[in-house]
């Protein structure tokens, strides 16, 4: 198969629409962000508030707790923060170089 | 008002069906095209000239007739988003709209045929504002010409119903698959009343076919996303194929021409000559000013003028060579704009035609007339004055480089100077 973005013209899906599933995984939005959220585990209660309301299904999980946030996608619009119920999330300004 | 005598069948239309004769305007004649088409969805916000269309096809749904979903909007910017939700999920869907629901749509008109959806529009062409004007002229859809829509058009509500019919099977052909508007003059067609001849519905239903698109939101299995984000990597290379769609229309529409006119006795063309033959001055035109022009040119020839009318029936994709080819033998071209395109080197059609014929090394000396604005009545008073000044370039060899805008009250001090 073609490699994205080598495709000719005419070889490109029609519009552009996006005929296969799960392209968001290779298209890295998370060089948009300015703050980062760091969770406090030990506040954090695994009410899975914060990957039920995050918009960019960011928040990583495994048998039940939560793990980690994908910051290859996380934009960090500070959502899950606000709608923690234990305030256990904090968005920190993040320096990049 | 029904003649349901079977019309008289001429040898070139043997297969033709039989068509009944209905009395309505070119309104309800694109009105009685949809109810036969019954599409999925029709999404329309009214407005005047067009909005006798939807009100009839709104009473089909409503008696039952249709069991089209008739979505009722907060404006045209909404009624063609409708239309692009309900397209992308599969469906076939119309609109209809004029002048400044034109202009309100504009952002979905590119959206539309970037997302190469098969929509059809029915565009009866109104005047911009301001001044305010609910009148006919060709404003709105020279505005139009750069959205990536195909464009035909037509002069009577007859063939508003046909053109209707042709439109959507040229935007749903594999080979196009972009939106597909149907032009019609404000007033002198959409509230003109004259005598139909509509097809019998299995007829119709066979011509327009059903709308299966190779991919869709809704389809089973499907796992297509519609209108992502297309950056710097994809978005040039997607409005090259685009483009490359809407210049292979053009055959489509000749082949659906072509089709309709086996089953109608109907045979429009991309251009509509009239005694082009050994024409050296033509009046090249579009919409509903045919019959002063063709009056005009017999006015002409009866006075030994080698004069002869194009109409232009598609203007999107514009037919260069067809264009070229039929003015090979023209020595005066005079183009009728019904728009004036604001700072541009010349007005929209002239501008279209020049191109085409820059190529020629014997190009015909060309003159450009803006007439009917605001819906300034025709006259064929006018078309004999533009038709005179052709002349006048063909006798004196010179090419004018002024427009002549037909019907103006002129300043008196200019007149001279301006024609």
């Amino acid at each position: 198969m073609t490699q994205p973005g080598t495709e000719s013209w005419s070889e490109v899906p029609q519009g552009g629409t996006v005929l296969l599933p799960g392209s968001t995984e290779r298209n890295l939005t998370g060089s948009w962000r300015t703050k980062l959220p760091i969770i406090d585990f030990d506040k954090c209660t695994h009410c899975m508030i914060c990957w039920v309301m995050c918009p960019d299904s960011c928040f990583k999980t495994a048998e039940g707790t939560l793990q980690s946030v994908d910051l290859d996608h996380c934009k960090g619009c500070g959502i899950c923060a606000s709608e923690c119920p234990v305030k256990c999330i904090e968005m920190v300004p993040e320096e990049r170089d | 008002m029904v003649d349901t005598r079977e019309r008289p069948v001429s040898d070139d239309a043997v297969e033709a069906a039989p068509s009944t004769a209905i009395a309505v305007n070119g309104g309800e004649a694109i009105a009685y095209a949809l109810k036969q088409i019954e599409p999925e969805v029709v999404a329309a916000y009214p407005i005047t000239p067009q909005t006798l269309i939807i009100e009839k096809f709104a009473e089909y749904c409503a008696d039952g007739v249709v069991r089209t979903e008739y979505i009722n909007v907060e404006s045209e910017h909404a009624a063609l988003s409708a239309c692009v939700g309900a397209s992308a999920a599969g469906a076939r869907a119309i609109t209809a709209t004029a002048g400044p629901g034109l202009a309100l749509m504009f952002e979905m008109l590119g959206v539309t045929s970037g997302m190469r959806l098969p929509i059809v529009m029915h565009l009866c062409t109104r005047a911009l504002s301001a001044p305010l004007n609910i009148l006919g002229d060709h404003s709105d859809a020279m505005a139009m010409r750069e959205t990536g829509w195909v464009m035909l058009s037509g002069s009577s509500p007859q063939e508003a119903y046909d053109l209707a019919l042709v439109a959507q099977t040229v935007a749903e052909h594999p080979d196009v698959m972009l939106p597909c508007a149907n032009l019609v003059d404000g007033f002198m067609v959409t509230h003109a009343v004259e005598r139909v001849d509509v097809l019998p519905d299995d007829v119709v239903r066979d011509y327009v076919g059903e709308y299966e698109p190779e991919t869709s939101l809704l389809a089973e299995g499907s796992t297509a996303t519609y209108g992502a984000l297309d950056f710097r990597d994809y978005y040039f290379e997607h409005r090259r194929q685009q483009e490359a769609a809407l210049y292979a229309s053009q055959p489509v529409v000749e082949a659906s021409l072509k089709r309709f006119g086996e089953i109608s006795g109907r045979h429009h063309q991309i251009l509509e000559p009239y005694r082009m033959d050994d024409a050296e001055v033509v009046l090249v035109f579009m919409g509903s000013a045919e019959g002063q022009a063709h009056a005009a040119v017999d006015a002409a020839r009866a006075a030994g003028v080698k004069a002869g009318a194009l109409r232009i029936r598609l203007l999107r994709p514009f037919p260069v060579d067809a264009i070229a080819e039929a003015l090979s033998g023209a020595r005066v071209v005079g183009v009728m704009d019904r728009a004036i395109g604001f700072g541009s080197a010349v007005n929209p059609l002239l501008a279209d035609i020049k191109s085409a014929l820059w190529s020629r090394t014997d190009r015909p000396l060309m003159k450009g007339f803006v007439y009917g604005l605001g819906g300034r009545v025709v006259t064929l008073g006018q078309l004999n004055q533009a038709l005179g000044e052709l002349v006048s370039a063909f006798e004196s060899g010179e090419e004018s480089t002024t427009t002549t805008y037909l019907g103006l009250r002129e300043d008196p001090e200019s007149a001279e100077v301006s024609s």
